[in-house]
């Protein structure tokens, strides 16, 4: 193999699994050093940089970073990122003063942000401080779209909502509430600089099997959640039936609960495995002893007298082939549910009828509009999309991304350059080392259990809708669960010039990570390293050729746990632990036209 | 030294060996001695040696007596038996405790200061008796303990780090050991653990003294330009005599060796050794073609290491001297102490 080339920032960039999982990038053990040396607010500036809604993804973010963490391939259970993301928000001090300030004058671009979700908040965060006049129309009389009227508030309490929104509007957003956009078209013949579509994925699917439309207690699952949000609906029958293992269906079948329902089963087509929903949403909703039932594919609504009296299932089975694919599955037999309400939660698709079609923006077979996965831009120049609206239902992380993908191209755009023609990512090393044995982070190994998040006791929490189940970590364990992060983003620096071959770092790592050997290609020299290199997702580091043998030092970078003792026991300082800063470039960098070609990455906030 | 342990966590890959037990499951406490201390490496050789061996824990005793290399024995095998004697009598406790229990496999780790210097008489007399037991040295040619002065192994020329060279002739305990008649000879590097890992497990089955001399560099005092000790100069004027390929009794000889270079050598327990020879003019059976091969070499300015000479023919200590195959340590009192009619008589027959 040839030296790795660590010069490429994605190189160290991937050995932080959270933060190359993050769609933000978000340095995460970066934050949770912050969180640990109890500095919240830096903590959350350091969030809000990347993701701009902490305390809002501090509760209910997808977490793509979590399932990547090297916990999960060191001991099966991830650092609850997540919520230490919530103690940096939950205990951050006042941090206006440390806000973007949009400057006294604005540059004269008018941008129009269609939607008050969090991509076109995101988007508004950024083109702010650099002086556009930025209007955002909503069709609610409120702002934070999904994340307001799809996420119950014994989730996501308004009051967060309503403080990180506060952040951007009052940076003098111009807000249009109770202003739905009927026609592309006629916006697009208004004096805008630019355009940005952040209207997410609006339709909830629809179940077209027989009896569909004769009760009017059938619902759909994001209309439902909505009508529940604004108060339009304050009640629902005692057996309720959710079809569909989403997300969504787990927020619908624990609102049902909050409004009455006693007896509410979630009905999968599928076994378990194969469900859409996040394994901690079902974990918290089968807590609160809602049914999941499986292998229950829906066939027809017994309506009688008009009254719903409940559904017909085909029974099913399915076979799961060896690639872990499972088939079409076949009806082994039929079942009658009773239930006195049903809730669809299987999906939300694009819809944009008032976008004209002769706009030059195509759209593909799901009604999704076909943009640039970079810019963000559609086939109509000046028009951008972003969040659920731009490929489809997502998650808030993608859309806060998305946001800022669009606020640069928007900024570039507006001033007349090139938007394929972006910022790289950079890459920042730093030496880690304090003294003799000593580096400036947490390096010992702790072998602390996840902690469990406390929540509010099981019958207190249905007496009302609003009353937030998570409690949020103790400082107890909060303590415990920052030493669990194994601070990926502090690298393993290997320069081979200085390496004697003493095998000092070979014999002391724990993980038996570390080899040298003869070179070899890649395949084959995975099979002789000092313990099986099985996974292949995790790269090999290539050292040059040493000096006394012409052999290399290999890691594989699968499971070290970062803990420095290669770099404590190298008598000639060939290893050393530096913290990698991934340098991200935000529309804020972009501005900075006359300074050379290099994201500060630290400007954003 | 480091502040902090080596962590408890391991590869979930990692090789279990015949008792259930990883390498991991062989490990001591962690190690005082300096980053980059050859010691540590010959360390995880034992490690490795004992776990491919499938050696119980509880069947092994380490012995040493001071040094540097003396405290290794604390880094591997927290499990096994473990006696820390007075500076350079490691020979006669192990000799003690070997007369006592056969039964266990003793492991000596001992240094040139150890060995060559204030112990040299009790090295040469645990070679006479062929004291079953596995003897290292850790060779590094200087008190490293004592901030590095130059040891009875320092070659003629080396440099200290400052100061005048040495000019005393150094004693090579592998030449001594071929003098004396020990039955398992080897010479390895720290930094070689592809030869010293194999040579280690065919001295621990060896019946009778085996001695391997490791050069394991004092990282320290002895690792710089000019010093003949350091892992550059062990490196430029390596002579890899002999490979040696430990096999199993229970498993197969399956790698195949082109006629002429390969040799089996059968182990007093049954196990098998093959050596493969690299230079296939020498004779690792004949102690005087072994003996003129390292003068000539060594006067070469080379390093010659490998599997120098074995002899499986000689008797070790206990079958030299008639003793009965239970250690006498399990031995009951009566037997092992039959009472003073029977001394009476014994005493009896001498007059």
């Amino acid at each position: 193999m040839k030296p790795t080339d660590t010069t490429n920032p994605d190189y160290f960039h991937k050995v932080v699994d959270c933060q190359w999982g993050c769609p933000a990038h978000t340095d995460v053990p970066a934050y949770i050093r912050m969180v640990a040396q109890g500095q919240f607010t830096d903590a959350y500036m350091e969030n809000r940089k990347s993701n701009v809604f902490p305390g809002i993804l501090g509760r209910v973010c997808d977490r793509p970073c979590e399932p990547a963490c090297r916990r999960v391939r060191v001991e099966d259970k991830p650092v609850a990122i997540c919520r230490l993301k919530r103690v940096a928000a939950d205990h951050r001090d006042n941090i206006e003063d440390r806000l973007p300030k949009p400057p006294s004058k604005n540059n004269g671009k008018r941008v129009a942000l269609l939607g008050a979700g969090c991509a076109s908040l995101t988007v508004a965060n950024d083109l702010r401080p650099l002086g556009y006049d930025v209007t955002i129309f909503e069709a609610h009389d409120t702002t934070g779209g999904l994340m307001r009227t799809n996420i119950p508030q014994f989730r996501l309490p308004p009051k967060v909502l309503d403080e990180e929104i506060g952040y951007i509007l009052d940076m003098g957003v111009d807000l249009k509430l109770n202003h739905r956009i009927e026609s592309l078209r006629a916006l697009l013949d208004e004096d805008y600089d630019a355009v940005f579509v952040g209207t997410g994925a609006p339709r909830g699917k629809n179940l077209e099997i027989p009896g569909r439309y004769d009760s009017d207690r059938i619902y759909i699952g994001i209309d439902w959640l909505e009508s529940v949000a604004f108060d339009h609906v304050r009640s629902i029958g005692e057996r309720v039936l959710i079809i569909g293992v989403g997300n969504t269906a787990m927020d619908c079948c624990r609102t049902s609960l909050r409004l009455g329902a006693t007896d509410v089963k979630v009905m999968a087509r599928k076994p378990r495995g194969f469900f859409k929903a996040s394994a901690w949403e079902l974990e918290d909703a089968e807590e609160e002893n809602v049914e999941i039932l499986v292998n229950h594919s829906p066939k027809e609504f017994v309506v009688e007298d008009g009254k719903l009296v409940g559904m017909k299932f085909d029974l099913m089975e399915y076979k799961v082939g060896e690639n872990g694919r499972i088939d079409r599955g076949k009806v082994t037999g039929e079942k009658f549910i009773p239930c006195d309400d049903v809730v669809l939660a299987i999906g939300q698709d694009n819809a944009f009828p008032w976008i004209e079609r002769d706009l030059g923006i195509e759209f593909d077979q799901w009604e999704c509009p076909v943009v640039d996965e970079n810019t963000m831009m559609c086939g109509r120049e000046g028009v951008f999309f972003g969040g659920d609206s731009a490929f489809g239902p997502k998650n808030i992380i993608w859309a806060v991304e998305h946001g800022h993908q669009a606020a640069i191209s928007i900024h570039k755009y507006c001033q007349g350059e090139d938007i394929e023609d972006r910022l790289p990512m950079g890459l920042n090393l730093e030496s880690q080392k304090m003294g003799m044995h000593e580096w400036s982070y947490s390096n010992d190994y702790n072998p602390a259990s996840r902690r469990l998040m406390p929540h509010v006791d099981l019958k207190q929490r249905f007496k009302k809708l609003d009353i937030e189940v998570e409690l949020g970590f103790t400082a107890e364990q909060t303590i415990e669960e920052v030493e669990r992060c194994l601070n990926c983003d502090i690298q393993t620096v290997f320069t081979a010039s200085l390496c004697i071959e003493c095998d000092a770092c070979v014999d002391v790592c724990p993980v038996d990570c570390l080899t040298i050997t003869a070179n070899g290609d890649e395949a084959e020299l995975r099979k002789r390293l000092s313990a099986p290199a099985e996974n292949t997702e995790q790269a090999l580091y290539v050292s040059a050729e040493l000096p006394h043998t012409a052999r290399v030092m290999v890691k594989d970078e699968d499971l070290c746990v970062h803990c420095s003792l290669c770099a404590e026991r190298c008598p000639t300082g060939a290893w050393d632990m530096q913290k990698s800063t991934i340098l991200v470039p935000y529309a804020l960098d972009e501005a900075r036209v006359d300074q050379p070609k290099t994201a500060s990455g630290g400007s954003g906030a | 030294m480091s502040y902090i342990a080596k962590p408890k966590i391991s590869h979930p890959g990692l090789r279990k060996n015949a008792l259930g037990l990883t390498s991991r499951d062989y490990e001591g406490v962690v190690s005082t001695l300096c980053a980059g201390c050859g010691h540590d490496s010959v360390t995880a050789a034992i490690i490795q040696a004992v776990f491919e061996l499938d050696i119980e824990p509880h069947m092994l005793a380490k012995m040493s007596g001071i040094g540097c290399s003396s405290k290794t024995p604390a880094y591997f095998v927290s499990q096994a038996h473990g006696f820390n004697s007075v500076h350079g009598r490691m020979p006669s406790v192990t000799t003690g405790a070997n007369a006592a229990n056969r039964d266990l496999m003793y492991i000596g780790v001992s240094g040139d200061g150890d060995s060559l210097s204030i112990g040299v008489g009790q090295f040469v007399h645990a070679i006479r008796r062929n004291l079953n037991m596995c003897y290292i040295i850790e060779n590094n040619g200087v008190y490293g303990l004592t901030k590095g002065q130059f040891s009875a192994s320092a070659d003629i020329g080396t440099m200290p780090r400052k100061g005048m060279p040495n000019q005393q002739e150094p004693i090579d305990p592998v030449s001594t050991a071929l003098s004396l008649g020990a039955t398992y000879i080897a010479r390895s590097f720290s930094g070689d653990k592809e030869q010293l890992v194999p040579l280690l497990k065919g001295a621990l089955l060896h019946s009778g003294f085996s001695l391997v001399d490791v050069i394991s560099p004092c990282v320290t005092f002895n690792d710089h330009e000019g010093s003949t000790k350091s892992y550059a100069y062990t490196r430029q004027h390596y002579n890899h005599v002999i490979n040696v390929d430990y096999i199993h009794p229970s498993k197969e000889i399956t790698a195949s060796y082109a006629a002429g270079d390969a040799m089996t050598i059968y182990l007093h327990g049954g196990d098998t050794i093959i050596l493969r020879k690299v230079d296939d003019t020498y004779d690792p059976t004949s102690r005087a073609s072994a003996f003129k091969y390292l003068r000539e070499r060594f006067n070469a300015g080379e390093i010659t290491t490998g599997l120098l000479y074995v002899n499986e023919t000689r008797a070790e200590m206990h079958e030299l001297m008639g003793n009965v195959d239970t250690p006498l340590s399990k031995l009951p009192l009566d037997e092992l102490n039959p009472g003073q009619d029977e001394l009476a008589k014994l005493q009896a027959d001498y007059r």
